[in-house]
């Protein structure tokens, strides 16, 4: 762990050197394209990030600000979008609500053309009204449905996370391979874990599957054996759970220690290395449906977005030397997703919103997006693929 | 059913040690020095991180184990003397808020040191967990049990065997006449920080392989901490295990029984209903056993 603080301190000065770079670079690409293109040089385009860079989200926020740090960089060192540079501004919202309506205001004072954010559904939910009234596109990175629904009420709002919705078919797909039809169900007590309950309990009636039990939890218990002990007793063949770590982790712990013997699945709020480290060999034998990514190395070459998810880890392991995690891939499809709508549609957002809508076919790290003024999300049930933890690591299951 | 209660009261016993822990800490301090320390919490999540990151370094769990309670003793005696000592003719009041203000120093001081991230430490001893009448009982919570029965007999056996501890009583019952035999009041308010950290660390490191650790982890754990010092009479040692372990097994049975939302819930009306009905707690204050 001394070495993780090392390195965190480290991450603090490489934080500290790259925003200097961003800062110096920015100017430096404005005197070259000035120097390139002589008296026309080309104004920077503003973007704006509100990411959970601390607070409890932080696992989320870090390795998004780090992968839209890493793709400013190479864009505006490629020439930026068509010549004018990118010009990104990220803001912390400390994981809070209040937090990020304040730093989204911020920004849209500073003219920013769009706004990406945040990492977690709450405080998404929260910038949702303020862009809304302003008139700007935003693209959260976060799980809930509700952020993009009902699209009536979203006209500017998108978001890159795979939907609750789409987990969720992905886990009933799977309960009903393995002709389970009882099941407990356990979530943490949050916007996330609300999510997913509304998710899993519709699907689960739509497809005859029975919840025997059904339990919450907050997000800062200590223990969820009381919890398990209900389920322990039941007649569930499966037990589904939504949370995040830690609180996933001490339950994935309690439930090996109690002696469960129906299979655990998890939701992709576990699909980072966090969920294995803190569980330890309790994670093993845990199911979840999670985005391609995590495991890019065992999916067939076939897949359309086997060469961009290997171009991403190539980058991310080159700069900073360790794997990046879906929740920096959330981070890389919302940048893609607007610098592929400003390069249509030019620094105007209504333009760059009306792009948005209709982009179709991108194929992007978290799925092939194609979204439509009906879905804002445009990722469909082949986005996400079931992984079991095998040893500690992510293992496909076909 | 009757498995699933014994699971239940297992589960509760083993989070009531763990605030029988913290309430032990805070009762000794403030019966040696009038001082409700509400930076104990503090003193257990900076301890686990400690542990955590000396372990990970590479040392052995005995020697980070030691090395971290040391620490957090001289830290516990270096807040004494920089934070209470100097203000030690200021009332009661002024030196909780004192306290106040270091838990939340500490936990700015843990947030630039460890960050938010969660940290876990492993089990002290392998192996799976026990079955008793088919409810799992994992040889950690064993492991808090132990420490919650170390501390119990280590203070007894110091309050009412060696010198010091008469003196320390001698100071507890009256300042002035103590004083005037000789007994020096500061070296005690000292010495109970001084413990109350170690102690606080030793706390922290034995729960971390069960509820893992963030720098924020304090405050949740020294309000519990602080509501088994209520239920059992602050200023009684007894009480306060007893207090411990009861929040623990109230929580555990109201989550497992009646729903997990409304854990908290009962745990503040038992609160009340003890400072209603039996202001001393349970089993009654220091003073007036005493008496």
């Amino acid at each position: 762990m001394k070495k993780t603080i090392n390195l965190k301190s480290f991450n603090i000065v490489l934080a500290a050197v790259l925003v200097l770079g961003i800062l110096t670079s920015g100017c430096a690409s404005d005197k070259d394209s000035a120097g390139q293109q002589g008296a026309d040089g080309k104004e920077a385009y503003k973007i704006g990030a509100v990411l959970e860079v601390s607070g409890n989200s932080s696992s989320l926020g870090v390795p998004e600000r780090d992968t839209l740090q890493m793709l400013v960089d190479n864009l505006n060192a490629a020439g930026g979008i068509d010549g004018h540079p990118v010009d990104l501004t990220i803001l912390d919202c400390k994981s809070d609500e209040t937090e990020a309506v304040l730093a989204v205001k911020t920004l849209i004072e500073k003219d920013v053309l769009a706004v990406l954010g945040c990492a977690s559904s709450g405080p998404s939910m929260a910038m949702i009204n303020t862009v809304q009234k302003e008139k700007v596109p935003m693209i959260s990175m976060a799980a809930a449905s509700s952020i993009v629904e009902p699209v009536s009420d979203r006209h500017w709002v998108f978001k890159t996370a795979q939907s609750d919705i789409v987990t969720v078919s992905n886990i009933i797909s799977y309960l009903q391979e393995k002709g389970l039809t009882k099941v407990a169900f356990l979530y943490m007590n949050n916007a996330y874990g609300d999510g997913g309950k509304k998710a899993f309990t519709a699907a689960a009636e739509e497809n005859n599957i029975e919840v025997v039990v059904e339990e919450k939890f907050e997000a800062s218990d200590k223990d969820m054996t009381p919890q398990l002990t209900r389920v322990k007793a039941s007649r569930a063949q499966a037990t589904v759970v939504w949370a995040i770590p830690p609180s996933a982790s001490i339950l994935t712990k309690n439930y090996r220690d109690l002696g469960i013997a129906a299979p655990l699945i998890h939701s992709h709020g576990v699909g980072n290395q966090k969920f294995i480290e803190l569980a330890g060999s309790a994670a093993d034998g845990v199911i979840l449906p999670i985005g391609k990514l995590t495991v890019a190395r065992q999916i067939p070459d076939s897949d359309p977005q086997k060469t961009v998810l290997q171009g991403y880890i190539d980058d991310f392991t080159g700069k900073y030397n360790n794997m990046p995690d879906s929740f920096g891939g959330y981070a890389w499809d919302a940048f893609y997703l607007l610098v592929n709508a400003i390069e249509k549609a030019g620094p105007d957002r209504a333009a760059v919103r009306d792009a948005l809508e209709h982009t179709q076919g991108f194929i992007g790290i978290s799925g092939v997006f194609n979204i439509s003024p009906g879905d804002h999300n445009g990722l469909d049930k082949e986005s996400m693929v079931m992984v079991q933890v095998e040893d500690g690591r992510w293992k496909l299951l076909d | 059913m009757s498995d699933q209660l014994l699971q239940l009261l297992f589960t509760g016993l083993t989070l009531g040690s763990i605030y029988a822990l913290i309430a032990l800490a805070l009762v000794t301090t403030f019966n040696l020095t009038g001082v409700l320390n509400l930076a104990q919490g503090e003193f257990v999540a900076i301890g686990a991180l400690l542990a955590i990151s000396i372990y990970s370094s590479g040392m052995p769990m005995p020697a980070a184990f030691a090395i971290t309670v040391l620490l957090v003793a001289v830290l516990g005696g270096v807040l004494e003397r920089s934070a209470i000592h100097t203000a030690r003719r200021a009332s009661g009041l002024t030196l909780i808020i004192i306290t106040i203000g270091l838990a939340i120093s500490l936990r700015g001081l843990a947030l630039l040191a460890w960050g938010t991230e969660t940290y876990s430490l492993p089990a002290f001893s392998g192996g799976g967990p026990l079955f008793i009448q088919g409810a799992a009982i994992t040889p950690q919570s064993l492991w808090v049990f132990g420490l919650v029965a170390v501390t119990l007999a280590g203070l007894y056996a110091f309050f009412e065997l060696t010198y010091w501890g008469k003196a320390v009583k001698a100071s507890m019952i009256n300042r002035t006449a103590a004083r005037l035999v000789g007994i020096n009041p500061n070296t005690v308010s000292f010495l109970a920080f001084v413990t109350s950290g170690a102690l606080g660390a030793a706390a922290g490191i034995f729960i971390a392989p069960i509820t893992m650790t963030t720098y924020d982890m304090g405050f949740m754990l020294g309000v519990k901490g602080f509501v088994a010092a209520i239920i059992g009479g602050l200023g009684n040692v007894g009480g306060a295990v007893l207090g411990g372990l009861l929040l623990g097994v109230l929580e555990s049975y109201s989550a497992g029984l009646i729903s997990s939302g409304s854990k908290d819930a009962i745990t503040i009306i038992i609160l009340l209903a003890v400072l209603l009905i039996k202001p001393e707690g349970i089993i009654g204050s220091f003073r007036q056993r005493k008496i």
